[in-house]
């Protein structure tokens, strides 16, 4: 549908020492359950085609995958266009298993951070060893930018997913942009 | 005079010359001065002016430690009171001001003070400044304020940027002299990652200007060659111009990075603050020389005599031509021998100790030439703005001068301290050194990590050791230590020899001369900036302050921006002399971060200007900021409070918009409220709890009101619960209500009930939703065309799933306005469109946006309570007349126990009423309402006040709420609110519901 805009509508910064874009709509649903049972692990893995992660961690395909977010709770990734199909994959899935699977595609926004310097320019706002041996691409964390909450991975050695909120989307893009503000390499990440 | 020197200078640049200005005055120095150095090289002694007697003052110290040379710094958006001239590196085109003089430092007239000293002794403000009471607020303290104060308050906005960052280490250093860096490299051996942080732009510390050698080299070239070793090693970051500001639990460490400070033309940040965690640190901070006490010793030209020797050696400055050394020590010969080799005279040494072995130091002055006085010390500086001479006496009597000798500086040494702040900052504990007078870590007694772990540690001349080779075997030690707490295997690192002279010890001097009489001790300093001497201290102990906190607190000691750096120990000592007890039964005071003052823009980081909070956007800000909203907070949300036009008042904005939606269409935006989804076998159960009426009755399809209260049975929220599915609930939450409210589930699932059946998730931001409003509301739904909206299919407290425009769309039934009402739900990268569709089939149908204001209006029209109105956290539903909306079948909700306290059903609980104007204006929003006679502390008795007013448009008069004592019983009472305004407003008493009591028009 052509009135579909995402939070940021893929606005996009280049003028510090990392790449800052917003990258548009992103199928995103919330799997709560008890992340032991077959019928949730199911639901995860055959809506998205990847493995169940391990604590912390998430695995991707392309716009598919499974982030760890809890003990009892999953961020399915999918496609934006087919969270309808994958929703009623994962209720069948389910079936009577108590759980909840529930679109939030677009109460989230989701930007990537990249270059060289996106290790330190996110180490700037968030409160983890982003250091090459501390995070590395397959780990996943919920965590907070500056004074929003927000998860993100490594899609590569060099680019970051970050998840937010819708609404504080521009907030997120604006404090990257600050992060990331010419001059400041700080030169601590080798 | 002072002035540069031909030779010396090892941190110059003397190829690149610098200008800078003081006090208007252009100036020149080199490239790799400090302001201090270069000011000392321009004969600059007098630098500012004390706190209190407006003292002339001059350099003392060459670190961070200085308390005399504070300047201004900077001008328009990079100004900056306070900035230490020993820490503030040289560039071309600084520029400083002295500061705490008027109308110039050369001639001040608050140096009056000074001469009226013997009349402000220790807590003269507190004796002066009590009596009478009324005097303080408009009398004293707008003079003391004026006469008070260092530096002057910047006029504008930082020009700069700051940042934070996060790093993670093994091992943290703090200090990159000698021992910080032997550290480093025994605790890089193991493997461990280790980070050394330096406050100076330079590595070495002392010991290139204090001599010795190691492994055979020069301490120099061995401090060069284990730089060149650690920065080899990737494990291993060394950041210069970073301190060690504070050491917190857990092993958080605060460094403070000054990035531009020396260089302001560089882009970038100007300070970052590394928020660290390390699994150890090391306080490899070295030691801080104590300045002896005697009369005069804040003349200008007096100086501690490490400072002297590093202006000659560092910079290749003399502090003065003639420069008499008095020390307790050996340390303070290098002073004189630097001295003597650099040219430079020094017609004695006063040492304060007995005659007795001579020792290499001194055997080595001696051979220079130098006379050396033992037994001797200094009766009395004499100069006023600098230093003309001294009197020397023997330190054994009162001071009766035996002899002067001009000279234009003094060297003092009264013994070092270790820096023990770090150490400090999380409970390390000290103990008293008697052979070197001072507090040092007890490394039995270190600070504790969660496992009940030391995780600080202390190194070198930190730790209290004081030579060379002992700092060397200390520091090897404690790197190798400190990365074996952290989990790695042991890596031999040899701790590697040092050759330095044999040192006589020390002796204790804490007043000199021993037994000076009043005159001479209230002359002597102990806190320079804040002008506290001897005599201050002793005073104190005298009338009884004798806890150490408290005589602290009295006289001011130590409570400078420098903390009291140097004159703590002194004090202390003073202190336990005047109590009679060892100075280790009087203690210290306590240690806080930060080290030396950081920035407040380094604190705020990031968090200023366009990121200074989050701002949370609907999806149709943008279109609200361009049809001219007026914001509102509400939380972090902003959201229109009304949409002004041209000409309009915002006032005038919002009577036309309620106008409007009364009698056509008005559409919000509501897509703030909170919107949680409740699912799970259990869930019914679970609503009944949480809410004070049933849902778990509620059929699918309809929407049910309900009230949501703490267990304490106050009402905490309010909304509407929709039924989506057998399982399924989607509950309203106010805006500010979506994420606690949502925690507050949470919190009653995981520690409660945890063994039901239920899951929660908040969807609030999932969708834009928009409330169509007025008698047009159908007709605007109608014109989108899609699912039926008729009264027959959409009754009132239903929703239903359909299009709308082509939109997929909930739309709900409910109204908050009294209006015929929908709100419909789209998912929200659909809000925007959906938005605009409405607008325009709106426009045939009179349609207007509104904002919080109106609704606010509407609701209260309708007598509608509004959370954090008419509630404030002590406010329970029965005192708002909703008894209806609680259940009187349910065995058990949260606040239903509550409920039942005697307080919470007592008739004198003030009771939600409407309240009209009787000359028909609006009530202050706030007012009490007054009743007849005083209470106890002769203030008129209270009877109510108002929680909600508003001037109503649809009524033309003032509306309002309030709670008033006994108020449904009083209908048709006038009360009386007195305003701030100085006027009476008197209000009657009616029902809450102003407009349209039988709903009819909602109900279409």
């Amino acid at each position: 549908m052509s009135n579909l805009v995402s939070a940021l509508d893929k606005a996009t910064d280049h003028s510090g020492i990392a790449h800052i874009e917003e990258i548009g709509l992103q199928g995103m649903i919330t799997l709560r359950g008890d992340l032991s049972a077959a019928a949730v692990k199911k639901a995860a893995t055959t809506a998205t085609g990847v493995k169940m992660p391990a604590q912390n961690m998430a695995n991707h395909d392309g716009a598919s995958g499974i982030c760890w977010m809890s003990t009892d709770e999953l961020l399915i990734l999918r496609p934006y266009d087919t969270v309808a199909d994958t929703l009623a994959k994962m209720h069948k899935a389910l079936g009577e298993t108590h759980g909840l699977a529930v679109d939030v595609s677009d109460a989230r926004a989701c930007l990537r951070v990249s270059g060289p310097n996106a290790r330190e320019v996110m180490a700037k706002l968030a409160p983890v060893d982003l250091s090459t041996t501390g995070f590395t691409t397959g780990m996943f964390r919920r965590t907070r930018l500056a004074q929003v909450a927000a998860a993100f991975w490594m899609v590569d050695e060099q680019t970051f997913q970050i998840v937010c909120f819708r609404s504080n989307a521009q907030y997120v893009f604006d404090l990257l942009k600050v992060a990331a503000q010419a001059g400041s390499e700080v030169g601590y990440i080798k | 005079m002072s002035t540069r020197l031909a030779t010396g200078g090892r941190l110059l640049n003397k190829s690149k010359a610098l200008n800078f200005s003081f006090n208007g005055t252009t100036l020149k120095g080199f490239e790799g001065d400090t302001l201090a150095s270069a000011l000392l090289a321009n004969d600059q002694v007098l630098m500012g002016r004390s706190f209190k007697y407006h003292r002339p003052r001059g350099v003392v110290a060459s670190g961070s430690e200085e308390p005399n040379g504070l300047v201004n710094l900077g001008e328009g958006g990079k100004f900056e009171p306070n900035q230490r001239v020993t820490t503030t590196e040289l560039f071309d085109g600084l520029k400083a001001k002295s500061q705490n003089h008027w109308p110039s430092l050369e001639f001040d007239v608050g140096a009056v003070n000074a001469k009226l000293s013997r009349f402000m002794p220790a807590g003269f403000y507190y004796k002066m400044f009590i009596h009478p009471r009324s005097f303080w607020k408009h009398v004293y303290e707008p003079i003391i304020r004026h006469a008070a104060g260092l530096g002057a308050a910047p006029t504008e906005r930082d020009a700069d940027t700051y940042e934070h960052f996060y790093a993670f280490c093994d091992v943290l250093i703090v200090g990159g002299g000698i021992a910080g860096l032997q550290a480093a490299k025994a605790a890089a051996a193991t493997g461990a990652k280790v980070i050394l942080v330096e406050q100076t732009a330079h590595l070495g510390g002392r010991a290139p200007v204090d001599g010795g050698t190691v492994e055979g080299q020069s301490a120099a070239d061995f401090i060069t060659s284990t730089v060149a070793e650690l920065e080899a090693m990737d494990s291993v970051t060394i950041r210069t111009r970073m301190m060690g500001s504070g050491v917190y639990d857990h092993g958080y460490v605060l460094g403070y990075e000054r990035l531009t400070d020396h260089a302001p033309e560089m882009s970038g940040p100007r300070h970052r603050l590394w928020r660290i965690r390390a699994a150890q640190t090391i306080t490899a901070t070295g030691a801080i020389e104590r300045p002896l006490s005697f009369a005069g010793n804040d003349i200008p030209g007096v100086m501690l005599a490490s400072a002297i020797r590093d202006y000659a050696v560092n910079f290749g400055v003399s502090s003065g031509d003639r420069t008499v050394v008095v020390t307790n020590n050996d340390d303070a010969y290098r002073t004189a021998i630097a001295l003597k080799h650099a040219g430079l005279d020094v017609p004695v040494i006063l040492d304060a100790r007995p005659a007795g072995t001579e020792s290499d130091l001194m055997a080595q002055a001696k051979a220079l030439g130098i006379r050396i006085m033992m037994g001797h010390g200094i009766a009395s500086v004499k100069g006023g703005k600098r230093v003309t001479g001294v009197e020397v006496c023997a330190q054994a009597g009162e001071g009766a001068v035996l002899e002067e000798i001009a000279c234009d500086a003094v060297a003092m040494s009264g013994g070092w301290s270790p820096v023990v702040h770090l150490w400090s900052h999380c409970g390390g504990k000290l103990m008293w050194d008697d052979t070197q007078a001072s507090f040092r870590p007890d490394p039995n007694r270190p600070p504790l990590g969660d496992k009940g772990q030391a995780f600080v540690r202390a190194a070198g001349s930190a730790n209290g050791e004081m030579t060379l080779s002992a700092i060397l075997t200390d520091a090897t030690a404690c790197g190798a230590a400190a990365a074996k707490a952290a989990g790695f295997k042991e890596a031999a690192v040899k701790a590697p020899s040092a050759d330095e002279p044999v040192e006589r010890a020390m002796n204790p001097v804490w007043l000199m001369p021993q037994a000076a009489g009043y005159k001479l001790r209230s002359k002597a300093w102990l806190d320079y900036q804040n002008d506290v001497k001897v005599s201050d201290v002793q005073l104190a102990a005298q009338e009884g302050f004798t806890s150490v906190e408290h005589a602290k607190r009295y006289t001011t000691l130590g409570m400078a921006t420098d903390q009291g750096k140097l004159s703590n120990i002194n004090g202390l000592a003073i202190l336990s002399d005047a109590l009679n007890q060892p100075i280790p039964q009087t203690g210290t005071t306590t240690f806080r971060p930060p080290y030396t003052p950081i920035s407040m823009g380094s604190i705020g980081g990031e968090a200023r200007g366009d990121v200074f909070q989050p701002i949370r956007r609907t999806p149709m800000y943008d279109w609200h900021e361009a049809n001219g909203a007026d914001w509102e907070p509400v939380g972090q949300w902003r959201r229109p409070y009304a949409y002004v036009r041209d000409g309009e008042t915002v006032h005038d904005a919002v009577m036309r918009e309620t106008k409007n939606t009364r009698e056509n269409l008005g559409l919000l935006d509501a897509s703030t409220l909170g919107k949680l989804i409740v699912q799970g076998p259990d869930a019914g159960k679970f609503l009944d709890m949480l809410y004070t009426n049933m849902m778990s009755t509620l059929k699918v399809g309809k929407c049910r009101y309900g009230l949501m209260c703490s267990e304490n049975g106050f009402l905490i929220d309010d909304g509407v619960v929709a039924r989506v599915g057998e399982n399924k609930f989607l509950c309203h939450t106010t805006t500010g209500g979506a994420e606690t409210i949502h925690g507050h589930m949470e919190e009653w699932l995981q520690t409660e009930w945890w063994d039901w059946d239920v899951y929660v998730a908040n969807v609030t931001e999932q969708y834009a939703q928009v409330a169509v409003v007025g008698p047009n509301a159908r007709k605007a739904l109608e014109a989108l065309g899609g699912m039926d909206v008729s009264a027959e299919a959409l009754g009132f407290m239903e929703w239903a799933d359909g299009t709308l425009g082509g939109f997929d769309v909930r739309a709900y039934r409910i109204s908050f306005s009294g209006e015929l009402s929908y709100e419909i739900a789209v998912p929200a990268s659909q809000g925007q469109a959906f938005w605009d569709a409405l607008v325009k089939v709106g426009a045939d149908l009179s349609a207007m946006p509104y904002g919080t204001e109106c609704l606010h209006i509407l609701r209260a029209e309708k007598g509608f309570i509004m959370i954090g109105d008419e509630t404030d956290g002590t406010v329970i539903p029965q005192d708002l007349g909703l008894h209806w909306a609680i259940s009187k079948k349910k065995e058990d909700f949260l606040g239903k126990r509550a409920q039942q306290r005697e307080h919470m059903v007592s008739d004198e609980r003030w009771k939600l009423v409407g309240l009209e104007t009787v000359d028909g204006s609006t009530l202050p929003d706030g007012a009490y309402a007054v009743g007849e006679g005083t209470n106890a502390n002769g203030q008129r008795n209270m009877i109510g006040r108002v929680t909600s007013s508003y001037h109503s448009p649809s009524l033309d008069r003032g509306i309002a709420m309030g709670l008033v004592l006994h108020g449904p019983s009083r209908m048709g009472e006038v009360i009386t609110f007195p305003g701030t305004d100085g006027k009476d407003y008197q209000a009657k008493i009616v029902n809450a519901v102003f407009y349209d009591p039988e709903g009819e028009k909602q109900n279409v």
